[in-house]
Protein backbone atom coordinates (compact mmCIF):
# COMPACT_ATOMS: atom_id res chain seq x y z
CA UNK A 1 0.00 0.00 0.00
CA UNK A 2 1.35 3.64 -0.57
CA UNK A 3 2.68 3.41 -3.99
CA UNK A 4 -0.15 4.23 -5.65
CA UNK A 5 -0.90 6.82 -3.86
CA UNK A 6 2.71 8.50 -3.90
CA UNK A 7 2.50 7.90 -8.11
CA UNK A 8 -0.50 10.25 -8.01
CA UNK A 9 0.49 12.45 -5.84
CA UNK A 10 3.28 13.58 -7.53
CA UNK A 11 1.31 13.88 -10.76
CA UNK A 12 -1.01 15.77 -8.37
CA UNK A 13 1.34 17.96 -6.72
CA UNK A 14 3.16 18.73 -10.31
CA UNK A 15 -0.30 20.65 -11.53
CA UNK A 16 -0.45 22.76 -8.08
CA UNK A 17 -2.97 20.00 -7.20
CA UNK A 18 -3.31 18.11 -3.83
CA UNK A 19 -4.29 14.47 -2.58
CA UNK A 20 -6.63 13.90 0.56
CA UNK A 21 -4.46 12.57 3.11
CA UNK A 22 -6.30 9.83 3.80
CA UNK A 23 -4.31 7.08 1.67
CA UNK A 24 -6.47 4.52 2.17
CA UNK A 25 -9.62 6.54 1.47
CA UNK A 26 -7.81 7.49 -1.86
CA UNK A 27 -6.06 4.33 -3.08
CA UNK A 28 -10.31 2.54 -2.44
CA UNK A 29 -11.00 5.79 -5.44
CA UNK A 30 -8.11 5.04 -7.40
CA UNK A 31 -8.76 1.52 -7.66
CA UNK A 32 -12.97 2.42 -8.44
CA UNK A 33 -11.46 4.59 -11.22
CA UNK A 34 -9.77 1.74 -12.46
CA UNK A 35 -12.94 -0.52 -12.72
CA UNK A 36 -14.48 2.46 -14.18
CA UNK A 37 -11.99 1.85 -17.38
CA UNK A 38 -12.59 -1.67 -17.61
CA UNK A 39 -16.42 -1.46 -17.84
CA UNK A 40 -16.69 2.14 -19.52
CA UNK A 41 -13.66 2.54 -21.36
CA UNK A 42 -12.76 5.60 -19.66
CA UNK A 43 -12.21 6.51 -15.92
CA UNK A 44 -15.45 8.28 -14.74
CA UNK A 45 -15.76 9.55 -11.88
CA UNK A 46 -16.06 7.00 -9.26
CA UNK A 47 -19.21 9.10 -7.56
CA UNK A 48 -21.15 9.97 -9.69
CA UNK A 49 -23.53 8.03 -11.81
CA UNK A 50 -21.93 7.18 -15.48
CA UNK A 51 -23.90 6.39 -18.18
CA UNK A 52 -21.84 4.28 -20.33
CA UNK A 53 -22.11 6.58 -23.18
CA UNK A 54 -18.44 8.78 -23.42
CA UNK A 55 -19.52 11.45 -25.07
CA UNK A 56 -22.13 12.29 -22.16
CA UNK A 57 -20.04 11.46 -19.58
CA UNK A 58 -17.53 13.50 -21.10
CA UNK A 59 -17.32 16.18 -18.15
CA UNK A 60 -17.34 13.43 -15.24
CA UNK A 61 -13.80 11.52 -16.85
CA UNK A 62 -11.70 12.05 -13.61
CA UNK A 63 -10.41 14.94 -13.13
CA UNK A 64 -13.15 16.37 -13.86
CA UNK A 65 -14.79 19.68 -15.27
CA UNK A 66 -15.96 20.34 -11.63
CA UNK A 67 -12.79 19.69 -9.37
CA UNK A 68 -11.26 23.57 -9.57
CA UNK A 69 -15.31 24.84 -8.51
CA UNK A 70 -15.38 22.97 -5.96
CA UNK A 71 -11.94 22.89 -4.43
CA UNK A 72 -12.36 26.62 -4.16
CA UNK A 73 -15.93 26.72 -2.53
CA UNK A 74 -16.07 23.40 -0.63
CA UNK A 75 -12.18 22.58 -0.05
CA UNK A 76 -12.53 18.99 -1.87
CA UNK A 77 -13.42 17.73 -5.03
CA UNK A 78 -16.85 16.09 -5.10
CA UNK A 79 -15.47 12.21 -4.18
CA UNK A 80 -13.04 13.92 -1.87
CA UNK A 81 -9.76 12.43 -3.86
CA UNK A 82 -8.57 16.08 -4.14
CA UNK A 83 -8.12 18.71 -1.77
CA UNK A 84 -7.05 21.78 -0.99
CA UNK A 85 -3.76 22.80 1.12
CA UNK A 86 -5.69 23.74 4.35
CA UNK A 87 -7.34 20.20 4.41
CA UNK A 88 -3.92 19.02 3.86
CA UNK A 89 -2.70 20.86 6.90
CA UNK A 90 -5.35 20.18 9.42
CA UNK A 91 -7.06 23.82 9.08
CA UNK A 92 -9.72 22.66 7.25
CA UNK A 93 -12.58 20.40 7.91
CA UNK A 94 -13.40 17.60 5.20
CA UNK A 95 -16.58 16.77 4.41
CA UNK A 96 -19.28 15.52 2.02
CA UNK A 97 -20.52 18.01 -0.39
CA UNK A 98 -23.00 18.84 -2.70
CA UNK A 99 -22.79 17.66 -6.47
CA UNK A 100 -23.11 20.67 -8.91
CA UNK A 101 -23.19 18.17 -12.22
CA UNK A 102 -26.48 18.33 -12.99
CA UNK A 103 -27.09 22.11 -11.89
CA UNK A 104 -23.76 22.63 -14.11
CA UNK A 105 -25.14 20.72 -16.93
CA UNK A 106 -28.45 22.90 -17.55
CA UNK A 107 -26.70 26.43 -16.97
CA UNK A 108 -24.35 25.23 -19.71
CA UNK A 109 -26.72 24.66 -22.46
CA UNK A 110 -28.36 27.54 -21.24
CA UNK A 111 -25.18 29.99 -21.55
CA UNK A 112 -24.48 27.83 -24.82
CA UNK A 113 -27.26 30.03 -26.77
CA UNK A 114 -25.78 32.72 -24.88
CA UNK A 115 -22.15 33.38 -26.95
CA UNK A 116 -21.72 35.73 -29.62
CA UNK A 117 -19.33 35.12 -32.06
CA UNK A 118 -16.71 37.70 -32.54
CA UNK A 119 -14.63 37.52 -35.47
CA UNK A 120 -11.01 36.82 -34.45
CA UNK A 121 -8.20 35.93 -36.43
CA UNK A 122 -8.13 32.68 -34.79
CA UNK A 123 -10.79 31.10 -32.61
CA UNK A 124 -10.39 30.70 -28.47
CA UNK A 125 -10.28 27.04 -26.91
CA UNK A 126 -10.38 26.37 -23.20
CA UNK A 127 -9.52 23.13 -21.63
CA UNK A 128 -12.77 22.71 -19.07
CA UNK A 129 -10.28 20.18 -16.83
CA UNK A 130 -7.86 23.54 -15.66
CA UNK A 131 -9.15 26.63 -17.72
CA UNK A 132 -6.11 27.13 -19.84
CA UNK A 133 -6.88 29.10 -23.00
CA UNK A 134 -5.50 29.06 -26.33
CA UNK A 135 -6.34 30.87 -29.74
CA UNK A 136 -5.32 28.43 -33.03
CA UNK A 137 -7.25 26.41 -35.52
CA UNK A 138 -7.74 23.68 -33.30
CA UNK A 139 -7.12 22.55 -29.88
CA UNK A 140 -3.99 20.47 -29.15
CA UNK A 141 -3.45 16.74 -28.62
CA UNK A 142 -3.46 17.38 -24.61
CA UNK A 143 -3.54 20.37 -22.52
CA UNK A 144 0.05 21.67 -21.56
CA UNK A 145 -1.03 22.16 -18.26
CA UNK A 146 -3.34 19.46 -17.04
CA UNK A 147 -2.67 17.32 -19.35
CA UNK A 148 -6.13 16.67 -20.19
CA UNK A 149 -7.39 14.67 -23.56
CA UNK A 150 -8.02 16.76 -26.82
CA UNK A 151 -12.07 16.12 -26.31
CA UNK A 152 -11.55 17.94 -22.89
CA UNK A 153 -11.61 21.29 -24.35
CA UNK A 154 -14.55 23.77 -25.27
CA UNK A 155 -14.62 26.36 -28.33
CA UNK A 156 -15.28 29.13 -26.05
CA UNK A 157 -14.78 31.93 -28.87
CA UNK B 1 -36.50 -2.00 -8.02
CA UNK B 2 -34.56 -4.23 -6.74
CA UNK B 3 -33.34 -3.48 -2.51
CA UNK B 4 -30.61 -5.51 -0.79
CA UNK B 5 -31.43 -6.13 2.40
CA UNK B 6 -29.13 -5.71 5.70
CA UNK B 7 -30.09 -6.91 8.75
CA UNK B 8 -30.25 -4.50 11.71
CA UNK B 9 -32.25 -3.00 14.26
CA UNK B 10 -35.85 -1.45 12.79
CA UNK B 11 -35.61 2.39 13.16
CA UNK B 12 -37.77 3.01 10.40
CA UNK B 13 -37.63 2.55 6.42
CA UNK B 14 -34.13 2.77 5.48
CA UNK B 15 -33.47 3.01 1.40
CA UNK B 16 -30.24 3.93 0.69
CA UNK B 17 -29.02 4.68 -3.00
CA UNK B 18 -25.25 4.19 -3.56
CA UNK B 19 -22.67 3.40 -6.19
CA UNK B 20 -20.74 0.35 -5.51
CA UNK B 21 -17.28 2.43 -6.37
CA UNK B 22 -17.76 5.73 -4.36
CA UNK B 23 -16.00 6.11 -0.72
CA UNK B 24 -18.52 8.34 0.95
CA UNK B 25 -21.18 5.59 -0.04
CA UNK B 26 -19.13 3.32 1.69
CA UNK B 27 -18.23 5.29 4.71
CA UNK B 28 -22.44 5.59 4.71
CA UNK B 29 -22.82 1.90 4.77
CA UNK B 30 -20.16 1.59 7.43
CA UNK B 31 -22.04 4.07 9.87
CA UNK B 32 -25.52 2.68 9.38
CA UNK B 33 -24.18 -0.68 10.12
CA UNK B 34 -22.12 0.22 12.93
CA UNK B 35 -25.77 2.31 14.42
CA UNK B 36 -27.03 -1.48 13.71
CA UNK B 37 -29.72 0.27 11.84
CA UNK B 38 -32.15 -2.11 9.42
CA UNK B 39 -31.67 -0.78 6.09
CA UNK B 40 -32.04 -1.37 2.08
CA UNK B 41 -29.51 -0.25 -0.35
CA UNK B 42 -29.33 -0.62 -4.11
CA UNK B 43 -26.21 0.11 -6.42
CA UNK B 44 -27.40 2.78 -8.84
CA UNK B 45 -24.04 1.94 -11.19
CA UNK B 46 -24.83 -1.96 -11.27
CA UNK B 47 -28.64 -1.80 -12.77
CA UNK B 48 -29.22 -1.19 -16.53
CA UNK B 49 -31.48 -0.72 -18.51
CA UNK B 50 -35.47 0.03 -17.89
CA UNK B 51 -34.26 -1.39 -14.17
CA UNK B 52 -31.79 2.30 -13.97
CA UNK B 53 -34.66 4.01 -15.56
CA UNK B 54 -36.95 3.04 -12.77
CA UNK B 55 -34.30 3.59 -10.08
CA UNK B 56 -33.04 6.75 -11.18
CA UNK B 57 -36.42 8.23 -11.46
CA UNK B 58 -37.32 7.10 -7.86
CA UNK B 59 -34.36 8.63 -6.54
CA UNK B 60 -34.82 11.97 -8.77
CA UNK B 61 -38.14 12.72 -6.74
CA UNK B 62 -35.68 12.98 -3.37
CA UNK B 63 -32.48 14.26 -4.93
CA UNK B 64 -32.49 16.89 -7.80
CA UNK B 65 -29.08 16.42 -7.79
CA UNK B 66 -29.16 12.89 -8.50
CA UNK B 67 -26.06 12.25 -6.27
CA UNK B 68 -24.77 9.96 -4.07
CA UNK B 69 -25.63 8.39 -1.59
CA UNK B 70 -28.70 9.54 -0.60
CA UNK B 71 -30.55 8.14 2.18
CA UNK B 72 -34.72 8.06 2.06
CA UNK B 73 -36.48 7.70 5.43
CA UNK B 74 -39.94 6.58 5.81
CA UNK B 75 -40.88 7.91 2.47
CA UNK B 76 -40.33 11.15 3.94
CA UNK B 77 -37.02 12.48 5.16
CA UNK B 78 -34.31 12.82 3.35
CA UNK B 79 -29.92 12.86 3.39
CA UNK B 80 -27.75 13.80 0.98
CA UNK B 81 -24.25 13.16 1.14
CA UNK B 82 -22.26 11.43 3.59
CA UNK B 83 -23.68 13.80 6.75
CA UNK B 84 -22.06 11.93 9.40
CA UNK B 85 -23.72 14.14 12.28
CA UNK B 86 -27.23 14.16 10.60
CA UNK B 87 -27.06 10.14 10.75
CA UNK B 88 -26.21 10.27 14.06
CA UNK B 89 -28.90 12.48 15.18
CA UNK B 90 -31.21 10.12 13.31
CA UNK B 91 -30.35 7.05 13.92
CA UNK B 92 -27.58 6.80 16.76
S1 LIG C 1 -11.78 15.07 -9.61
FE1 LIG C 1 -12.78 14.14 -7.84
S2 LIG C 1 -14.97 14.48 -8.17
FE2 LIG C 1 -13.92 14.83 -10.11
S3 LIG C 1 -13.96 12.83 -11.14
FE3 LIG C 1 -12.05 12.90 -10.03
S4 LIG C 1 -12.48 11.93 -8.11
FE4 LIG C 1 -14.48 12.45 -8.99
Amino acid sequence: MGEKYDNLKAEAESGGYYLNPDVEFVENLIDSIEINKERYGYGACPCRLASGDKEKDIDLICPCDYRDADLNDYGCCFCALYVTKDVVEGKRKLKSIPDRRIRELKKNKESEENISLKNLKYPIYRCKVCGYLCARENPPEICPICKADKDRFEKLL
Amino acid sequence: MKLEHVDGENKGDVVLFALSTCQWCKKTRMLLEELNVEYNYVYVDLTQGDERDEVVSELEKWNKDLSFPTIVINNDKVIIGFDEDQIKEIFG
